[in-house]
């Protein structure tokens, strides 16, 4: 009977066990809840996507009212893979928080920051097997609302106002989309997503919905950090514990690109799309942040922030391969979304290893810092190839799926666009491995251990995964391609 | 169309558009919060004004009630306010938090201190 809920429990689980943190000032204790929160949903995660992938999409009821009145939850292929994302992406980040936690938030607030990240998973979850726009808002904002609180526990004072700046731009990007639904909602007269997708053609070429699309894609872009609207991205993940940057990079940003994802093919129909030119932009847009953010990445000091600017090119990958509107292109930016969230994760979790021993992330602090830490430099060493997609990593089967969809496209020129793109990660990668390698370690460097085993752990599972699903990516690529189909199946 | 036609339409996004000008042009942090919630409350309005039916009553039932206005949108809204609460709390006590470390409320004095560190 339970496996009938359980697409209610994945929410409902995080959910639950961060109020429970919230009145328990223990931070062995909440680190504990959070772990096996996190654990169980990533157990709810891995049923449901075998489920999915061996008997197809599950609808589920919330309070059994019926589908477009009531409000339904959905599980696909795509919603299934992001859960399990997500939910592993969580656990491993929670195994590796306590030590890097106690060094970077204040001993008195560490129980309040594992409810909040329980809510802002929660959230993230919700975010994605909601089937309905408007539980999406609220979902949206869950996850949004906890996480300013997130980014505002680091250390330095400027965590404060980059909150205060996310906290300005998403709430305003929230806003655009709640516009947009509410438009959506005035021509057609339902939420459910499905329900949308087959109401929008007849009213598709009224100037309600055009604009209701432009709302819904500048708001999700805001949370998305798309550029030209990333401004809170860099700030926000430079001054955040480094526990927070790691999760929000791995998570948040997927999640929003799936949330663009659904929009695009299930509601606005994908390559029927008709009113709004959705794809051209989102293509224009995702060269830019390609070259754009890699090109600023370059020059940044602080290895958080140049992660950060990296993030923005990466999704400006994902982005683009939305705007090809094809298999192959939605393969490519799925299993971006997985492999991203691993290599991401992987480097962010190194630097909080740095930060745990060296007190900095400047680039120039981590000079000889090879020799001093090695396994934890050979993990940024994995991440930063997969980066850069060399093969036998996740970020080189990602690259292969993109250049083919630019190429059965005919669009030579966006395919060497990402092989040149793809030259610039190589070198704001090389500067720091360059600097920790090849540069003789300062005095205070010396004095330096390696991080300890119970950090390496999680930071060498994820390394370990950018390997193995880059050799071994025949699970991923399926699931990935079973997904991109359902999105096409459900467009038509 | 006759007048008023969509005014209420027009009304929402007028307001939208002052409280979206207050974010972005004011250099105070308390003014830029409440120009979200200006803006804020101008999508909540065009959600109310929308599914309001001219001469309907309140959805219930009753003897010669038999046109009603649309609930759910009056609903959904119900739900934005308490998010708009959140994130007006949430903002002000960062405000609060901003004003105790770096002494200022003020973008541009921010901006300068951040600059000289």
């Amino acid at each position: 009977m339970i496996v009938g809920q359980l697409p209610i429990l994945q929410v409902i689980v995080p959910l639950l066990a961060a109020p429970i943190c919230a009145i328990l000032p223990f931070r062995r204790l909440t680190w504990l809840i959070a772990l096996a929160a996190s654990l169980l949903a990533l157990a709810i995660a891995l049923t449901l996507l075998d489920q999915v992938l061996s008997d197809g999409p599950i609808s589920y009821l919330l309070g059994d009212w019926a589908a477009p009145w009531g409000i339904e939850y959905r599980v696909d292929p795509l919603a299934a893979f992001l859960l399990v994302i997500v939910s592993a992406l969580g656990s491993v980040i929670m195994l590796f928080a306590p030590t890097s936690v106690a060094r970077e938030i204040a001993d008195d607030r560490i129980f309040l920051f594992h409810a909040m990240y329980l809510l802002n998973l929660a959230g993230l979850l919700g975010m994605v097997v909601t089937g309905d726009v408007f539980n999406l808002f609220v979902f949206l904002e869950i996850s949004s609302l906890s996480s300013y609180v997130m980014i505002s526990l680091g250390q330095s004072r400027r965590a404060l106002t980059a909150a205060f700046q996310y906290l300005i731009m998403g709430t305003v990007g929230a806003t655009f989309y709640v516009i947009g639904v509410g438009m959506m909602y005035m021509m057609t007269g339902t939420l459910n997503m499905a329900d949308l997708g087959t109401r929008l053609p007849a009213v598709a070429e009224t100037r309600t919905i055009i604009a209701a699309m432009a709302f819904v894609v500048v708001g999700i872009g805001l949370k998305l950090a798309m550029v030209p609207l990333h401004f809170w991205l860099p700030n926000a993940y430079a001054y955040a514990p480094t526990v927070v940057s790691a999760f929000l990079a791995a998570t948040a940003t997927k999640v929003a690109v799936y949330v663009l994802l659904r929009l695009v093919f299930t509601v606005f129909g994908g390559p029927a799309m008709v009113g709004l030119p959705v794809d051209q932009v989102l293509l224009v847009l995702g060269i830019v942040a390609m070259f754009g953010a890699s090109a600023v990445a370059i020059f940044q000091t602080d290895a958080k922030r140049l992660l950060a600017y990296s993030s923005l090119a990466q999704i400006g990958y994902m982005v683009l391969g939305i705007s090809f509107l094809t298999a192959t292109g939605l393969t490519a930016t799925i299993i971006h979304l997985f492999n991203h969230a691993l290599m991401k994760g992987a480097l962010f979790l190194v630097l909080g290893c740095v930060f745990l021993r060296v007190g900095s992330v400047q680039i120039s602090q981590m000079a000889g810092l090879g020799r001093r830490m090695p396994w934890t430099m050979a993990a940024f060493v994995v991440g930063g190839l997969s980066l850069i997609g060399v093969p036998l990593t996740v970020g080189f089967v990602s690259k292969w799926y993109l250049i083919q969809a630019a190429l059965e496209k005919g669009w030579w020129l966006v395919a060497v666009l990402i092989l040149l793109s793809s030259l610039l990660a190589m070198i704001y990668v090389w500067r720091i491995i360059e600097v920790a390698y090849f540069r003789a370690p300062g005095d205070d460097v010396l004095q330096i251990r390696e991080a300890p085993v119970m950090m390496l752990i999680p930071v060498w599972i994820l390394a370990a995964g950018n390997v193995y699903f880059g050799i071994n990516a025949q699970q991923t690529i399926g699931a990935a391609q079973s997904a991109a189909a359902v999105l096409l199946g459900s467009g038509g | 169309m006759s007048f008023p036609g969509l005014i209420n339409s027009w009304a929402a996004m007028a307001l939208m558009m002052i409280g979206f000008y207050a974010v972005i042009a004011h250099g105070n942090l308390v003014k830029k919060v409440i120009g979200l919630n200006i803006f804020q409350a101008a999508v909540f309005i065009f959600y109310i004004s929308m599914a309001k039916v001219r001469g309907g009553t309140a959805p219930i039932l009753g003897d010669n009630l038999t046109l009603f206005s649309n609930p759910l949108p009056h609903v959904l809204i119900l739900t934005a306010i308490v998010v708009g609460v959140a994130t007006t709390a949430l903002g002000l006590s960062l405000v609060v938090r901003i004003r105790d470390t770096y002494g200022t409320i003020e973008d541009e004095e921010i901006r300068a201190i951040e600059a000289a560190e």
